[in-house]
């Protein structure tokens, strides 16, 4: 069975609520039955015919081509299966994830995986604000599984994260990890102001050197055994977090932030 | 049944069910890993007064480590799984949660869970971390020399326990020497653990004792110095008895350890003292698990 492939004929003015297209939902539909689901756009709805050509039929591996930064909600509440998006995605992408994969060649937008739950996020460019966050107003961002950014990534990435992984081969934006409870986030890049900014808890793990905060105390210099087995966790990823020279053990570790509970820590590489 | 001058007795070893769990202990090196295990394995020979069963399985390779590190493999069996936690978590917590630059990892994936550093992390006041990689949660504990690395839980199996044969020799240095020689190729079995010191019983016991109080007690019709005043199973030339006692995961794998040991101590033979092997048994009403002595060597 081929791939169910949505090919987008032509850009909507309005954005694109794609929820109603995730594996699970179109796991028993026919074709045609596919083609008459309706998506809302800006305030009108219009049939998933009208916006793409849809071809091949296995529910469980969406492609969905010509993508832009205005279909939002791709892979909302995923269970399973998996999404593959050619070109850029609007915001939202893979909210309240159950499970399965998705991967987005291009850019994503606001929101990205937040309170994501289980399953894998691979971003190939760059990532916007709240990345893993909450929705407004909800205290638990995202709960679980792994986002992968081969890019940059915007503010407030992590923000309320509960648990799980997300991987910045590229830079961080301000208030990275700002209010997380738990979990790791990696960067490889640099990262912005304000940086852990009310952390209870929780990994920042970091290959440069952050702004100094006041917020967090220098705990020192440690070898830390978890470190080689959240590695070797990341080799079966295509990406830099699997090069073994990409690896290390000995960190500066900081402990912050000291105006929350302050339990949460920055790892800092120490070549 | 005959081998290299060496009568099998046409009888078997009586085995029980047990549950049984396996942990992984690494440090900065091997020596130091071996520390560890054997503190953690220590005081547990018998269930009878111990509380479980265990032993070190093998040594591992850093390429066989969760954190690439030099470690060892242990096991403990015991009657029952409350019994096989309380054992598993009071050992971990005094012998490797103390010991040196040791780290703790589960031993068995599948199973039913039970706790490995769960509650060990409590040492850590508050100042504990936890991390879920793949699946798996880890505890970070922080403590005097860096920070105590455990997996939160292992897996708890059905196990046999109590497989065993016994070498009837000329002497007591003669019996010794064969039981070592086959120690040491039991050792390359998977799976199983001889629990008593260096592998080796001298006191095999039976069951019941003329003193109430006791539910075991030497096993007279062994015992070499009483050949003249019990119901004996000795002949005349055997001075000396020892027996090795086997906990293995499955039925094949104590068949295996027995099959390799018995071979060990037969390759030394009548021209080295050794007369014949038998094992201990309760007629066969108490254990489900039978091990006959012929069959295996067949």
């Amino acid at each position: 069975m081929s791939a169910l492939t949505f090919t987008l004929k032509h850009k909507p003015d309005q954005r694109v609520d794609m929820s109603p297209l995730v594996c699970q939902k179109l796991a028993d539909m026919q074709p045609v039955e596919i083609a008459a689901l309706t998506l809302q756009n800006g305030k009108r709805k219009i049939r998933v015919d009208e916006l793409f050509d849809i071809t091949g039929s296995d529910a469980q591996n969406i492609v969905i081509k010509g993508s832009f930064d205005k279909l939002d909600f791709i892979g909302k509440e995923l269970d399973g299966g998996r999404i593959t998006v050619e070109g850029d995605a609007g915001a939202y992408l893979g909210l309240g994830m159950k499970s399965g994969e998705i991967e987005v060649s291009g850019d994503v937008g606001l929101y990205a995986a937040c309170e994501m739950k289980k399953g894998f996020l691979k971003i190939n460019g760059n990532a916007g604000d709240f990345l893993g966050a909450a929705l407004p107003g909800n205290k638990m961002g995202m709960k679980g599984g792994a986002i992968l950014v081969k890019g940059n990534v915007g503010e407030r990435a992590g923000d309320h994260m509960r648990r799980g992984n997300i991987l910045i081969e590229g830079n961080a934006g301000d208030y990275c990890g700002s209010r997380m409870t738990a979990g790791t986030i990696a960067v490889m890049g640099q990262t912005g102001r304000y940086l852990g900014f009310a952390m209870r808890r929780g990994t920042l793990l970091l290959w440069n050197q952050p702004q100094a905060s006041a917020r967090f105390n220098d705990c020192g210099a440690h070898t830390l055994a978890f470190l080689p087995i959240l590695f070797a966790s990341f080799k079966k990823l295509n990406s830099k977090f699997a090069d073994s020279s990409a690896a290390f053990n000995r960190v500066q570790r900081y402990a912050g932030d000291m105006s929350e509970m302050g339990r949460g820590e920055v790892l800092v590489r120490i070549s | 049944m005959i081998i290299n001058g060496v009568t099998i007795d046409a009888t078997f070893a009586e085995a029980f069910p047990m549950k049984a769990t396996r942990a992984i202990i690494t440090a900065q090196n091997e020596k130091w890993a071996m520390i560890s295990a054997q503190a953690m394995t220590g005081f547990a020979t018998s269930v009878i007064a111990c509380g479980c069963e265990a032993g070190i399985e093998r040594v591992l390779d850093p390429s066989e480590t969760p954190d690439g590190r030099p470690g060892v493999s242990i096991m403990i069996f015991a009657m029952g799984g409350k019994g096989l936690a309380k054992q598993l978590e009071t050992r971990a917590g005094q012998c490797v949660l103390t010991s040196p630059t040791s780290a703790l990892f589960a031993g068995i994936d599948g199973g039913t869970r039970i706790a490995l550093g769960k509650n060990l992390r409590y040492f850590g006041d508050g100042f504990q971390v936890a991390k879920l990689i793949d699946g798996k949660r880890y505890w970070r504990i922080p403590v005097m020399d860096g920070e105590f690395l455990a997996e939160a839980t292992t897996g708890q199996v059905e196990a046999i326990g109590g497989g065993n044969f016994l070498v009837l020799a000329e002497s007591q240095p003669q019996a010794l020497a064969a039981c070592e020689a086959a120690i040491e190729e039991m050792r390359k079995i998977p799976n199983v653990i001889m629990p008593f010191p260096g592998g080796v019983v001298r006191s095999g016991s039976k069951v019941g004792s003329k003193y109430a109080a006791l539910g075991a007690s030497t096993n007279d019709a062994f015992c070499p110095t009483l050949k003249g005043m019990t119901k004996t199973d000795l002949s005349p030339e055997i001075e000396s008895v020892m027996e090795i006692v086997i906990d293995g995961l499955t039925k094949e794998d104590i068949d295996k350890a027995m099959r390799v040991g018995i071979r060990a101590v037969c390759d030394l033979g009548a021209a080295n003292g050794i007369k014949r092997i038998s094992a201990g048994n309760y007629g066969g009403k108490l254990g489900p698990f039978h091990f006959h002595l012929q069959e295996i060597m067949a």
